[in-house]
């Protein structure tokens, strides 16, 4: 079978000692909770660390604490607790729903939502073994200088998977990172970049400690969407999530987030303009969709072809709106019709 | 009856072995009948004998198995899809502690092949690479760790050639010869065969429908990957374990390959964790591991990874198919034209047979006046293809059964009904000249009508949803051993013990569809034994007779009648020995439920098992029995025309339910009704086990797995595998699969043991053509092209008028078509 590589296996049991590691060897270090992304991806050799830094044993960074400002979860959290954490399931249900999506029970009884958060990025030329990658040529992600995806590019065109990050930058959730100088605090949306060898914000040394879900999102309306190959397992080929204020009916505030086609999940613009002080109705929805069309450009990152990809982005955004809304995935006028 | 052109089946010189076959033993009560006058084994929902030893995971599987000292391997493979090896450089390996040997093509010159006439791999290249994955050299190391490390010094001189990658391809381009063993430019066989009048077929008719159609590669994917462990012992024998289904074959080869006698060598087969025709001829590995620890005097294991099972592949042939289908106004077939090509991979496997295959199973069971196939398999710079489940008919019948849904539409018909005006009954022959016996598809035909609610359904579901049928009938084994010779196709001995146990010796391969269990059942029924008294010694060459190993469905059939014969023989013994004793005649003695009476007074006459055992012992000396079987000479008279001869064939129909989600592409299988006839089911549960497989396997390749290659790009060369593992090969999860109303059709077949025919192979084929016409019920497009994804159904769907048709099929059917009565 895959072999993993030789490494040193380090267990803190606090997060003092565990920072201590990071701090000590920050570009050297490995950091597994579940493993389901990150043992994988060694026996790939995608990861080839010094120490592998297991994290598990660290109880401070388990928790879930519904209070007065907000939902306060720590990277631990399974994704099998958070489908079905009664606060998590009564004020964010999208983010259960986006959870329980992830890959298989197995998976996500191991996995975390640090973890998901934290995903590698995806593609097609680099989530493979060494001897493929050798024989393909290597790509710039690892080992090599060519992009695959893009033959001409010089940049990572890897796509951010994670099912819950969507969620989470829809409901305008923030996300605590902790060194051993100091910790600080991003939105969600913030803490990813548009760069696939490396998509996040997270310097060498640093870990997340927190997520947070901010108090004024409980009770916004929302929904995620995954298109995938299959009922369980499979990554998104394209994600989407929605979150929306509504009040008599009307739209204060909304986000829509559509990802698994680049490196960064992709807040569609506009949608003040487009929402704020207006009913969620059918021509509303419709603009939403075509907008979010306009915006993504997928690539050939991942299974399916581009074209294909993009035109499921409307469809996943009017399924995900009327999630949201608590409507049929397809208005009674469009059914029957082919899209 | 004869073909208009010759063909080369067998080289020239060479003749299919002698007509002269043996003859089993006949039984006054016939081969069908229950010894007792009622089943009580046969026939019942019993346990396979191995399940506990499965899920209580005690079962020893060949990965399992670790002997002292051994030492683990790795093979070299090549990055290139194509490519000559200048030179080798093993220095910096044989150098790195931990290693103790790298052994190259050099080390194993001679060639294999399952096919004696297409002999054309080397356990490791040793002139050239013919598809990325293709091996080259091998370490046996102290770890799977050293050995892969070891891997990264062996320095490799390649010289890049040019990459045949596609049928177009290779026949555009015959001096990019691909495998020297050809003998025109890049086609590895093949066949012409024409029967009765196709041009005179084809004009008489008054609809003819063409068609193109598109089979996509796919592979095995059994959860248990490839793995071997050699031990060759100071006494020079060698003792392989392998997860191989013909375990006999491999013997074979062995002793070719590494030059030992074939008595020095003994094959095992572990308990296997699936196969499914992916593990029916030897690989690299078994030679590499057997080499290894002859070079090292130290047992060696073998283990492929996920990504390796995927280059070893010998999966389902890609075929490109064109049909011309004929038929009268009222729907009966005047003609069948087929042109296929086959797009075979590097090396040949079972190639001719796979050529022959894809022309000759097709023909029943539908009855055709004229038949014509011209199939030719060519090589490409790919892993090989084989036999997958259904070898080589399984496209073919694709095509062809979505060719009957559009005659039955362009000629106004139910294509249920179609079919039912084509069929061609029991006991007969086939345009070809295969012999048909017991024939049950007419009532497969009725069952899926009826449990379907057929009538209810086609052409009356809302739009999006549908339903669609096709048949099919497949071999029971095949008439001939893939390498000529006069011996029975399968052994059994049955040793009969003093405790009241009984043992069966068999070379049978138990791959996970129950042969052992059968082995057990039938002696359990002839000679009164619970399952718990006889144990099964099957596929270990120093201990079973030879059976030719489980491929070709042949299994129940032929080792069935075998031991069928060899525990009639013991309980004949064993009655004329209580007969004495009571003073009855033979026939009125009954053993069941480990005891034996006599019909005339129980209470009074009757002894355990064993006392019965025993007391024929002391009668006749010590009990042992055999039985074999070998296939009557069947087959049409012309060269190639004993291939798809088979003793008996099964019969299959399908429904399919589906509910499409236009507006993504998705298809949804909601259900699928399976009539399977097999004959007689000797256990019901491996049977609908074996239907439900079947039928989840052909859906998967219809709708999610592709075994694809990466094109040349600016960055890289052609021909590395699209994606080598479970993630990104999808087969289907739990939540992926439909419901199964499996219905076992018994036809009862004159030869088979108590009747029995197949049922591992033949329930696959209609599941892919009954799923793209109920497709075309569903959303009015014809999805003539594996696989059925998302986005080419999509495709399908804004490329065609496609409501217009669906609509039309909708009305048509309300005025036009005539339902049967």
């Amino acid at each position: 079978m895959l072999t993993l590589p030789r490494f040193e296996w380090v267990q803190p049991r606090s997060l003092e000692v565990l920072l201590d590691q990071l701090a000590a060897h920050p570009r050297e270090s490995l950091v597994v909770a579940g493993g389901t992304d990150a043992v994988p991806n060694l026996k790939h050799r995608l990861h080839e660390p010094r120490y592998v830094v297991h994290i598990g044993q660290v109880e401070e960074l388990r928790f879930v604490r519904d209070e007065g400002d907000g939902l306060h979860l720590g990277p631990l959290v399974t994704l099998t607790r958070l489908t079905r954490e009664p606060a998590v399931r009564r004020d964010f249900p999208a983010l259960a729903r986006a959870a329980s999506l992830v890959a298989g029970p197995q998976l996500r009884n191991m996995g975390t939502l640090g973890g998901n958060l934290c995903l590698d990025t995806r593609c097609t030329y680099y989530n493979q073994t060494y001897f493929w990658r050798q024989a393909l040529g290597f790509c710039l992600k690892k080992d090599g200088v060519h992009c695959h995806v893009v033959p001409q590019g010089k940049r990572c065109v890897a796509a951010h998977s994670s099912d819950t990050a969507p969620v989470l930058i829809a409901l305008g959730a923030e996300v605590e990172i902790a060194s051993r100088s100091g910790r600080r605090t991003v939105t969600v949306e913030d803490f990813f970049v548009t760069d696939g060898i490396h998509n996040n914000v997270l310097e060498p040394g640093e870990i997340v400690t927190r997520i947070f879900i901010p108090a004024r999102s409980r009770g916004m309306r929302s929904g995620y969407q995954k298109l995938r190959p299959r009922g369980a397992i499979d990554f998104p080929m394209l994600s989407v999530a929605f979150a929306a204020r509504m009040r008599d009916g009307l739209c204060e505030d909304a986000r829509l987030v559509v990802s698994a086609l680049a490196a960064r999940p992709r807040t569609v613009g506009g949608l003040e303009a487009l929402l704020k002080g207006k009913p969620l109705d059918e021509p509303a929805i419709e603009a939403l969709a075509q907008s979010a069309y306009r915006q993504c450009k997928p690539i050939i990152n991942v299974a399916y072809d581009d074209d294909y990809r993009h035109e499921m982005v409307p469809v996943f955004v009017r399924r995900t709106v009327r999630e949201a809304l608590g409507l049929p995935p397809r208005a009674p006028a469009a059914a029957g019709a082919p899209a | 009856m004869s073909p208009r052109k010759k063909d080369m089946a067998i080289p020239a010189g060479r003749t299919m072995p002698s007509e002269e076959r043996l003859t089993p033993p006949r039984w006054g009560e016939g081969r069908t009948a229950p010894p007792n006058g009622e089943f009580s084994v046969i026939g019942k929902r019993n346990r396979k004998i191995e399940g506990l030893a499965k899920v209580t995971g005690q079962a020893v599987y060949a990965d399992d198995i670790r002997l002292p000292r051994m030492l683990h391997a790795k093979l070299l493979r090549s990055i290139h899809a194509h490519a000559r090896i200048r030179a080798i450089d093993a220095a910096a390996a044989l150098a790195l502690p931990g290693v103790h040997a790298v052994i190259t093509g050099k080390d194993l010159p001679a060639y294999y092949g399952i096919i004696p006439w297409t002999q054309d791999e080397q356990a490791l290249c040793e002139e050239k690479a013919r598809y990325a994955g293709d091996a080259i050299a091998a370490v046996a190391a102290d770890s799977e760790l050293i050995a892969e490390e070891a891997l990264k010094l062996i320095r490799v001189d390649y010289e890049v050639l040019p990459a045949v990658m596609t049928i177009d391809e290779a026949l555009a381009h015959p001096e990019n010869k691909v495998n020297e063993k050809a003998k025109e430019g890049n086609i590895s066989k093949h066949v012409h065969l024409e029967f009765g009048d196709v041009d005179g077929g084809l004009a008489r008719g008054d609809v003819v429908v063409e068609g193109d159609y598109w089979y996509e590669g796919s592979t095995h994917t059994p959860i248990e990957p490839h793995c071997c462990v050699a031990d060759y012992d100071p006494s020079g024998f060698l003792t392989v374990w392998s997860s191989t289904q013909v375990a006999h074959y491999l013997h074979r080869d062995l002793a070719r390959v590494l030059g030992l006698p074939s008595q020095r060598i003994r094959v095992i087969q572990p308990v296997v964790g699936g196969a499914f025709g992916g593990k029916s001829e030897p690989f690299s590995l078994e030679f590499c591991a057997a080499k290894l620890s002859m070079v090292t005097g130290r047992p060696v294991k073998l283990l492929y990874t996920r990504e390796e099972v995927f280059y070893a592949h010998r999966g389902r042939h890609p075929m490109r198919m064109h049909y011309r289908t004929a038929a009268s106004r009222d729907g009966r077939l005047t003609a069948v034209d087929a042109k296929i090509q086959i797009d075979g991979g590097a090396y040949s496997s079972f190639g001719l047979v796979t050529t022959y295959y894809s022309g000759q199973l097709l023909t029943a069971p539908y009855e055709m006046p004229a038949y014509r196939f011209d199939s030719t398999r060519v090589f490409t710079n790919k892993p090989c293809c084989g036999p997958k489940r259904g070898h080589g008919s399984v496209q073919p019948r694709f095509a062809f059964e979505c060719q009957l849904d559009k005659l039955a539409e362009a000629v106004g018909l139910d294509p249920l009904e179609l079919r039912r005006r084509n069929l061609m009954g029991a006991d007969c022959r086939t345009v070809n000249g295969m012999r048909v016996t017991s024939n049950g598809f007419p009532q497969c035909l009725d069952a899926v009508e009826r449990a379907s609610g057929w009538q209810e359904k086609f052409r009356r579901l809302p739009y999006g949803r549908g339903v669609g049928i096709a048949g099919s009938m497949y071999i029971s084994g095949t008439n001939y051993c893939i390498y000529p010779n006069e011996m029975p196709q399968a052994g059994v001995q049955l040793k009969l013990d003093r405790s009241g146990r009984a043992t069966v010796f068999c070379g049978a391969s138990d791959i996970g569809q129950g042969s052992d269990s059968l082995l057990a059942y039938i002696v359990c029924e002839e000679l009164g034994l619970t399952l718990r008294d006889v144990r099964v010694v099957a596929a270990d060459t120093d201990l079973t007779p030879v059976d030719l190993g489980s491929y070709s469905s042949r299994e129940t059939y032929m080792v069935g009648n075998a031991c069928l014969d060899a525990a009639r023989k013991l309980r004949h013994e064993i009655a004329e020995t209580l007969s004495h004793r009571w003073g009855c005649r033979r026939d009125e003695v009954v053993l069941a439920n480990g005891l034996a009476c006599s019909t005339r007074d129980p209470k009074q006459e009757f002894v355990s098992a064993q006392e019965a055992f025993q007391l024929t012992e002391a009668r006749i000396g010590t009990l042992g029995s055999v039985g074999w079987y070998q296939s009557p000479k069947l087959g049409g008279d012309y060269r190639g025309g004993t291939i798809g001869a088979s003793p008996a064939y099964s019969f299959t129909a399908h429904v399919v339910e589906v509910e499409c989600d236009p507006e993504i592409g998705f298809v949804e299988v909601k259900k699928v009704w399976i009539a399977h006839d097999c004959g007689r089911a000797l256990s019901p549960v491996a049977v609908e086990g074996q239907m439900e497989g079947s039928a989840y396997m052909g859906l998967a390749e219809a709708l999610l797995e592709a075994q694809l290659f990466k094109p040349a790009a600016p960055h890289h060369g052609p021909g590395l595998h699209d994606g080598p593992s479970l993630l990104d090969y999808r087969i289907p999860t739990s939540l992926d699969v439909p419901e199964f109303i499996s219905i076992i059709i018994e036809s009862v077949d004159p030869e088979g043991p108590y009747g029995a025919k197949e049922a591992g192979e033949g329930p696959l084929h209609p599941s892919i053509p009954a799923l793209a016409n109920a497709i075309y019920d569903a959303l009015g497009i014809r999805c003539d092209a594996l696989p059925f994804s998302p986005p080419a159904v999509l495709r399908l769907l804004r490329g065609t008028d496609a409501r217009t048709r669906w609509e039309k099929a909708r009305s048509q059917t309300a005025v036009e078509v005539r339902r049967p009565c």
